[in-house]
């Protein structure tokens, strides 16, 4: 058994328990922004997409190639994913700032 | 060493970063956050020694930059399926990557373990990425949001899928049989489409979120496939929060995960009505409904849908200026699966200037039902229709609903008597509290505030 397969367990089991307890306290208000900030945050693909698309021990052109449509597909979501969650949650605002806003 | 460093900071800040979502208070610090890490992410892999090519690198970047930034200009009525084009986007990036490691990997590097990572990771990217772009079309309405549906389909799909698996174990058996992985990927392929095919429009908040969670998943396998933990905890993070979100939605509705993704709901679900005979209902005009209101005190109004579909979030807010001008107490009351993704009349109703304190949960407004004056539907039928509670041969007999049954009276803004999607007739429609207000919700929300605005 591959020695990085049981720790990266451990670290996958830690995550999706801590992800769980912190996922279970967002506002349901917030769950669309959630769903668009989650978005952004599994674009982290970018980094095995770099590490393909780049790789300087396995230089190959299929790797390249299919390495930098990746990083270009996980960039479009790191970039509209933040993006668009700031937008939407600079719209939710509380009663005495809407009626500030209007005065 | 640094890029490990950057990581384990990256780590801490994706963790950050979703709690801060837990109120709008902090929610855009959770963004910076966010951002903060994966730059840091990014920051640290390009320095890593194992990278070269940067142009390479930098090019592609700056392409994703330039598409990324119009898809986050859409109006807020399309977010439901933005966000679905972005899970597929993020699932072929995924499997992208896992295609470019088999075939980059020497024999040797193909263990049974790396190789079986990279099947997962290859199968849940491109069952995700198809998936999402059949949810995408669907939401947009490119092709039909009916759940399109056969004999013997759930067969067919599990054989499909299925297939794919067991070629995935025979080349964990013998890496080299390239073939096996060209025809796994044909086979995730299909199965994506098939998979949300039969799903109608009102159950796109589970599959959204389910994809949600694929996504994640995908990113777990490929941490695997690199050893690189960042990417089984930001996967984590995400996989978590897609199954949270789809748990929620499936209580929304009563309904298990297997009823939502092979059920094939609003299809059979026709048969029991509950009473019979004749029904009549009472059918009212803007300004008749608008004299009702002014006598109220307080109000609490559910939207559906049916407002997204109209766009007249724009025109409840109009209504509720001019409600809460006449000292009128207004809430909103709002339920879980409503509209088309987790959410989602949140954020319209955002975007129309409502403030969020007066959004009200489903469960905490239900108590407060009885004390409330007039109820207002917009776009919304299925989740106020008291059938859930009191109809056992209901299809959505033990669904949580929002109890505008016990308000003092109801007033309907509907297009006609048509059933919701689950096919059901809503026998509020023939209570003799309920006024009917038929039109598009636009105009009569519109008209309806008008009326209000004169004395």
């Amino acid at each position: 058994m591959n020695e990085f397969f049981v720790s990266g367990l451990m670290v996958f089991m830690l995550s999706t328990f801590v992800g769980l307890d912190v996922i279970k306290k967002v506002s349901p208000l917030l769950h669309t922004p959630l769903m668009s900030l989650t978005n952004a945050i599994s674009a982290i693909c970018i980094i095995g997409a770099i590490l393909v698309a780049g790789s300087a021990h396995h230089p190959s052109k299929i790797g390249t190639i299919l390495g930098a449509i990746a990083v270009f597909c996980s960039m479009t979501n790191i970039v509209s994913g933040f993006l668009i969650t700031d937008r939407m949650l600079k719209m939710f605002k509380k009663r005495k700032a809407v009626e500030g806003e209007k005065a | 060493m640094i890029t490990q460093l950057t990581y384990i900071a990256a780590g801490a800040l994706f963790i950050l970063s979703l709690r801060w979502m837990n109120s709008p208070v902090s929610a855009r610090r959770g963004v910076a956050a966010g951002i903060a890490a994966m730059v840091l992410a990014v920051g640290g892999t390009i320095l890593s020694p194992s990278v070269d090519r940067y142009a390479v690198i930098a090019a592609a970047m700056i392409l994703g930059t330039l598409v990324g930034v119009p898809l986050a200009a859409v109006p807020i009525t399309a977010v439901p399926q933005r966000t679905a084009l972005s899970h597929a986007f993020g699932a072929l990036a995924a499997a992208l990557v896992g295609v470019g490691k088999y075939f980059t990997f020497s024999s040797s590097e193909l263990t049974p373990f790396i190789t079986g990572a990279i099947v997962f990771e290859v199968i849940l990217g491109f069952v995700t990425f198809t998936g999402s772009i059949i949810a995408a079309l669907k939401l947009q309405e490119v092709i039909s949001g009916r759940p399109v549906t056969y004999p013997g389909q759930n067969f067919v799909n599990l054989s499909v899928l299925g297939g794919a698996v067991i070629l995935g174990a025979l080349l964990v058996l013998d890496p080299s049989q390239s073939w096996m992985f060209i025809g796994i990927i044909l086979l995730a392929l299909l199965f994506g489409i098939m998979l949300v095919m039969p799903i109608g429009g009102a159950d796109m908040p589970t599959v959204i979120s389910l994809l949600n969670s694929y996504a994640g998943l995908s990113a777990v396998a490929m941490g695997f496939v690199l050893n690189n933990h960042l990417l089984i905890i930001a996967g984590a993070l995400d996989g978590a929060s897609g199954l949270i979100l789809s748990i929620i939605m499936c209580k929304a509705m009563n309904r298990s995960f297997t009823n939502v993704l092979f059920g094939a709901f609003g299809q059979a679900a026709k048969a029991q009505t509950g009473v019979e005979g004749p029904k009549t209902h009472r059918s009212v005009t803007a300004e008749d409904a608008a004299e009702y209101l002014k006598e109220a005190e307080r109000v609490v109004i559910v939207p559906g849908y049916g407002m997204a579909v109209a766009q007249a979030q724009h025109k409840v807010r109009e209504l509720y200026d001019n409600l809460t001008k006449r000292g009128i107490d207004v809430k909103f009351a709002i339920h879980p699966v409503a509209g088309r993704m987790p959410g989602h009349m949140n954020v319209l109703l955002a975007e129309a200037d409502i403030p969020y304190d007066q959004l009200i949960e489903m469960d905490e407004i239900n108590p407060e039902m009885p004390q409330v004056d007039i109820a207002i539907v917009i776009g919304a039928n299925d989740v106020v229709n008291p059938a859930a509670k009191t109809n056992p041969g209901s299809p959505i007999y033990g669904m949580p609903v929002i109890e505008v049954d016990k308000a003092r009276q109801i007033i309907f803004l509907k297009r006609g008597l048509a059933t919701g999607f689950a096919g059901v007739e809503n026998e509020l429609f023939f209570n003799s509290k309920t006024m009917m207000l038929f039109g598009s919700a636009k105009e009569t929300v519109g008209q309806l505030a008008a009326e209000l605005k004169k004395n």
